[in-house]
């Protein structure tokens, strides 16, 4: 099984050269130390900056400078900001090639709730809907069950959807699944995660 | 015309009405107009209609105008953050329509742009879509979104010189340009008011021609997640 960590280090093999990608917040955010050498990557945080950077030194932190998780951020040489419109435009108009970000509850045909829990959780979808909409490939991040141990990998999404088959690879702590016609495919299981162990974990439909 | 006044309630006096909409800037507490916030909460403006991206917090920004009920609707894409905005919209005391981002903050850009209506594919398929016209371009769906026209907007920009051209710093620019564009007038506060000339005209973010009036003050720029990483030793 594997950790938040190893989740974030297989997220990171799925960046390639020259890309330019946008990470969620929670696990997402980590797969930017684990890029593999060779491939350079640019972020993008929703907020309106290309060229991320880590975060600050303590007492190097610039409160106008942060990231879509409201934390602090620093620039790198080849940094540019802009404003949300522009940002969202080029969400939008497909320049960004993948987004990697958690969900909720995920379905066989790559519906996506991410969220909102009606009547209890109101948060909003910030800019979930835009990206899942817009990028070229959609990758989530998420633990394969809940904390009652219930399967977050369904036949059907129970909460309101943050996009519409929009799905391509799920990646959980026990292993990788990528949405194909009929439901989904076993890509990779974790260090130690059987078949047997993984599909009784998920609900969704398993196929060939 | 004049548009520098000496303070943010002066530069608000005669635009003010109960039941107004008003567009702000800022993502999170980041280039947000605080100054002109806490005067809107001084004036006790109320029914307000406020299209931002968040609600700020508890006590700051937007959470101000929350707990002295001024606001009777918010158009925002998130507003986790902010307890007494929960608290008011479960029980049902505020009103709340959530925008995808990138859909608020191209209605903003369009209505300031004379666009009242655009298509886009984000929400298809979601509560969002619900009540929408649907449109198929080249075989795929969209649905249209309004243009968003604003009876006041207030904006946060570092700099300004004193016809309204305004310069942005790092990620506080975020919605402030497109919010800006939306109002039927704007009011912007800045952190130095530069003269004539001290800008380059290359690098104006936002052309003065969007701002009707100005105001220089000190910000406390409140940081939210306060995140840093170890030195090596």
């Amino acid at each position: 099984m594997w950790d938040r960590n190893q989740m974030a280090a297989r997220a990171a093999q799925e960046l390639q050269d020259g890309w330019y990608v946008n990470l969620g917040i929670g696990i997402p955010t980590l797969v930017s130390n684990y890029i593999p050498e060779g491939v350079n990557v640019t972020l993008q945080s929703e907020n309106g900056m290309l060229g991320m950077g880590p975060f600050p030194f303590e007492g190097e932190e610039d409160a106008d400078l942060i990231n879509a998780g409201k934390q602090t951020i620093t620039e790198l040489p080849q940094t540019s900001f802009f404003d949300s419109a522009q940002s969202f435009a080029m969400i939008r108009g497909g320049k960004i090639a993948m987004a990697i970000l958690g969900a909720m509850e995920v379905a066989e045909n790559g519906d996506l709730a991410n969220w909102m829990i009606p009547g209890k959780l109101v948060k909003g979808m910030g800019g979930a809907m835009d990206l899942v909409a817009g990028v070229g490939r959609v990758v989530v991040v998420m633990d394969h069950t809940n904390k009652a141990g219930e399967s977050k990998v369904l036949r059907a999404c129970t909460l309101p959807l943050t996009g519409k088959g929009v799905v391509d690879r799920i990646i959980t702590n026990l292993g990788v699944l990528d949405v194909v016609p009929g439901g989904l495919k076993i890509v990779e299981l974790a260090e130690g995660v059987t078949e047997d162990a993984f599909r009784n974990a998920t609900e969704a439909t398993l196929v060939d | 015309m004049k548009k520098v006044y000496d303070s943010a309630s002066a530069a608000l006096e005669g635009v003010l009405f109960d039941g107004m909409l008003i567009a702000s800037g800022g993502f999170g507490l980041c280039g947000i107009p605080e100054l002109l916030i806490a005067a809107i909460r001084d004036a006790g403006t109320k029914d307000l209609t406020v299209a931002s991206n968040n609600a700020g917090v508890d006590g700051f920004g937007l959470g101000q105008l929350l707990e002295t009920r001024q606001v009777r609707k918010m158009i925002s894409s998130y507003v986790g953050e902010n307890a007494e905005f929960m608290r008011q919209y479960l029980s049902g005391e505020l009103e709340l329509e959530f925008n995808p981002q990138g859909t608020l903050a191209e209605r903003m850009r369009a209505g300031g742009a004379g666009i009242p209506g655009f298509y886009t594919k984000t929400g298809v398929g979601t509560i969002i879509a619900d009540g929408k016209e649907h449109k198929d371009f080249n075989g795929e769906t969209y649905i249209l979104e309004t243009g968003l026209v604003a009876d006041l907007s207030i904006v946060k920009a570092w700099k300004a010189d004193p016809s309204g051209n305004l310069v942005f710093r790092k990620t506080a620019r975020n919605f402030n340009p497109p919010a800006a564009t939306c109002g039927r007038i704007c009011v912007a506060e800045v952190e130095e008011i530069v003269p004539l000339g001290a800008l380059d005209p290359d690098a104006i973010h936002l052309p003065g021609i969007y701002v009707h009036r100005l105001i220089q003050g000190d910000h406390e720029k409140r940081i939210e997640q306060r995140t840093v990483r170890k030195r090596e030793a």
